[in-house]
């Protein structure tokens, strides 16, 4: 386990909840029950992480929360979702674009046939201050991303994982968004790139302020970065709290972390081990 | 000399009626590029703007049997003419108005289907809006006059026969569909790629949940496509109308812009131009010369056969979007 890297910003735990998602159940189609019952708060200026493996409900989670839910079938039958204390629920995509709330959907989501810097400046879709700003946030970004300046003039489908993931991050920064809902952004991406996105990701909380609700597979990765975390296993939350203490948690170290005080175990012993804890829990 | 200009007289004739095919094809790439839609109703569309702009400008009572035949009131006319312009604009309203039903009625329960089940629904809006427009403006054959230059250019036959001595018959309607065309195009493309609104159909296209994402709303994406779309029908629907009358066979040409898109690309409106350019040509040139060999009647099927070959070569088209695939 490396170092816990410093930060200025304070962890979520006293702040006031920007976002507060209160034991919602989540349905796709009917039929098929995807979250039950999940809750967890947004501290504002945090990086709170939403961790689990896959189909944990993560994605549907921020899904929920940015209401793209809708138009893949899914709906919110219980519970409730409140941004700065008003329901949130009802509103559309674009009305929480223009609260600041904006989601960058797992898997970069760019739009393949424009350039990068015309993937950006879509992201300021539903700003009114004039183009003027517009350019200078879009200096910002470049700031942030200096590679994606040097690719600006290129199509989006054809440039990397890496860099297709910052303009997806970009895309969403030029709505000068509060609250930046980041999905897995470390998929299929090599692990120093990984890092660099992190880094990004730290750089904006600290000096722009976004709060950030960010959900990964990448458990140690996430957890050396966010404030807060929430472990979410088949649709609830199984655990949360402060990430330095999460870390340190040593069922969180056998079974996210791949570590324990006996050495490795073999997948198999894991898997049993796993089980019996959960029902003693 | 003068089997050359008689030559040159087809290929002329040859791309005046390419350009009428562009412009039927260039509705659907506006649809499918932005929405990814293949819109099988397009060719109806250009029946159904045409009927309107006729029946509004004659001042015919719209649904006339239907009201004759439930109240007895026999009226089929309200007795005025209005002037062209106004009926164009009147006509431009229902065609927006009919954007904004097919867009509350139809595509928004269908958001993130299947493209074939978005297909399947503009095949039904297509024999809907066949049937409602015989029923609204009647289906006898009606001609289309807004004041449109028609016949013979005099001036290029008397030049042609006294330059070269054989007068080329161009027709002058053909040449202004030309002009227009060619306006339109020019004018659609600058939008799409440099003004904003451009850019968002555009990114539209590319990915609707990364749309939704950043707050681009579908609804009013997909109003404002398929109202363009509806103004490019008119447009077509004017030009062929007055060519060969507003009648039931108008949505036919949409058959001859299926050839059109799949040589130009689904996606180009560059391609769906000069896809139809060498159709329109290729077909007048091949009747020309191959006809009387092979027994004639080959404008029905040389366009497919064209295009056919040509996807085996090149399938996105000539300007269509390359595929992406990353590996």
């Amino acid at each position: 386990m490396t170092e816990s890297p410093e930060r200025k910003t304070g962890s979520g735990a006293d702040a006031p909840a920007l976002l507060a998602v209160n034991n919602i159940e989540v349905i796709y189609n009917h039929v098929i029950l995807v979250l039950k019952g999940v809750s967890l708060e947004v501290a504002e200026g945090g990086i709170t992480t939403l961790l689990g493996g896959n189909g944990a409900g993560k994605t549907t989670t921020l899904k929920a929360v940015s209401n793209l839910l809708r138009s893949e079938r899914g709906e919110v039958t219980k519970g409730s979702i409140t941004y700065r204390g008003d329901n949130v629920q009802n509103l559309t995509p674009a009305e929480l674009v223009r609260r600041g709330v904006i989601q960058v959907m797992e898997g970069r989501h760019c739009f393949e046939h424009l350039t990068i810097e015309e993937n950006l400046l879509t992201g300021a879709y539903t700003r009114k201050d004039g183009s003027a700003e517009i350019a200078k946030d879009l200096e910002l970004v470049y700031s942030y991303f200096p590679r994606l300046k040097e690719r600006r003039k290129a199509q989006a489908g054809y440039t990397s994982g890496g860099e297709q993931q910052m303009c997806a991050i970009g895309r969403a920064l030029m709505s000068r968004p509060e609250t930046i809902l980041l999905d897995e952004p470390s998929m299929g991406l090599a692990p120093q790139l990984v890092e660099e996105i992190f880094n990004i990701v730290r750089n904006l909380n600290e000096r722009e302020g976004v709060s950030f609700l960010l959900a990964e597979q990448n458990t140690n990765m996430a957890l050396r970065y966010a404030h807060t975390g929430y472990i979410l296993e088949s649709g609830r939350v199984v655990m949360d709290g402060p990430a330095e203490e999460l870390r340190e948690n040593p069922d969180i170290k056998e079974f996210y972390l791949g570590m324990s005080e006996s050495g490795r175990k073999s997948f198999r012993n894991v898997r049993s081990y796993r089980r019996r804890k959960r029902w003693l829990s | 000399m003068q089997q050359l200009l008689y030559l040159t007289e087809v290929s002329l004739n040859g791309l005046t009626t390419g350009v009428l095919y562009a412009l039927v094809a260039l509705g659907y790439v506006l649809i499918f590029k932005s929405s990814g839609v293949f819109n099988y109703a397009q060719g109806v569309m250009v029946l159904f703007a045409a009927l309107t702009l006729v029946g509004l400008q004659r001042g015919q009572v719209p649904f006339a049997h239907l009201w004759t035949a439930v109240f007895g009131t026999h009226t089929y006319l309200f007795g005025w003419n209005l002037p062209a312009v106004v009926a164009i604009v009147m006509t431009l309203g229902v065609m927006v108005l009919l954007a904004i039903l097919v867009e509350r009625l139809v595509l928004k329960h269908l958001i993130n289907q299947h493209p074939i089940v978005l297909f399947m629904a503009t095949i039904g809006l297509a024999y809907f809006l066949e049937g409602f427009g015989d029923l609204m403006w009647g289906s006898d054959v009606k001609r289309l006059d807004i004041g449109l230059p028609v016949g013979i250019s005099e001036t290029i036959e008397s030049f042609t026969a006294a330059t070269f001595g054989y007068g080329v018959f161009v027709d002058r309607l053909d040449l202004f569909a030309g002009l227009v065309a060619a306006a339109l195009v020019f004018a659609l493309t600058v939008w799409l790629k440099h003004s904003q609104l451009g850019r968002t159909l555009r990114a539209v296209a590319d990915d609707h949940q990364a749309a939704l994402s950043v707050g681009i709303s579908l609804r009013l994406v997909w109003v404002l496509v398929w109202s363009t779309a509806g103004f490019v029908a008119l447009v077509a629907g004017v030009m062929w109308g007055a060519k060969s009358g507003v009648q039931f066979s108008l949505s036919l040409i949409a058959l001859k812009a299926l050839p059109v898109l799949m040589l130009g690309g689904f996606t180009s409106i560059r391609g769906a131009i000069v896809g139809g350019l060498i159709i329109g040509v290729g077909e007048k040139l091949f009747d020309f010369l191959m006809g009387p060999i092979i027994g004639g009647a080959t404008e029905s099927w040389f366009a497919y056969v064209l295009a056919l070959v040509f996807l085996m070569f090149r399938p996105q088209g000539l300007y269509g979007e390359k595929i992406i695939e990353r590996v």
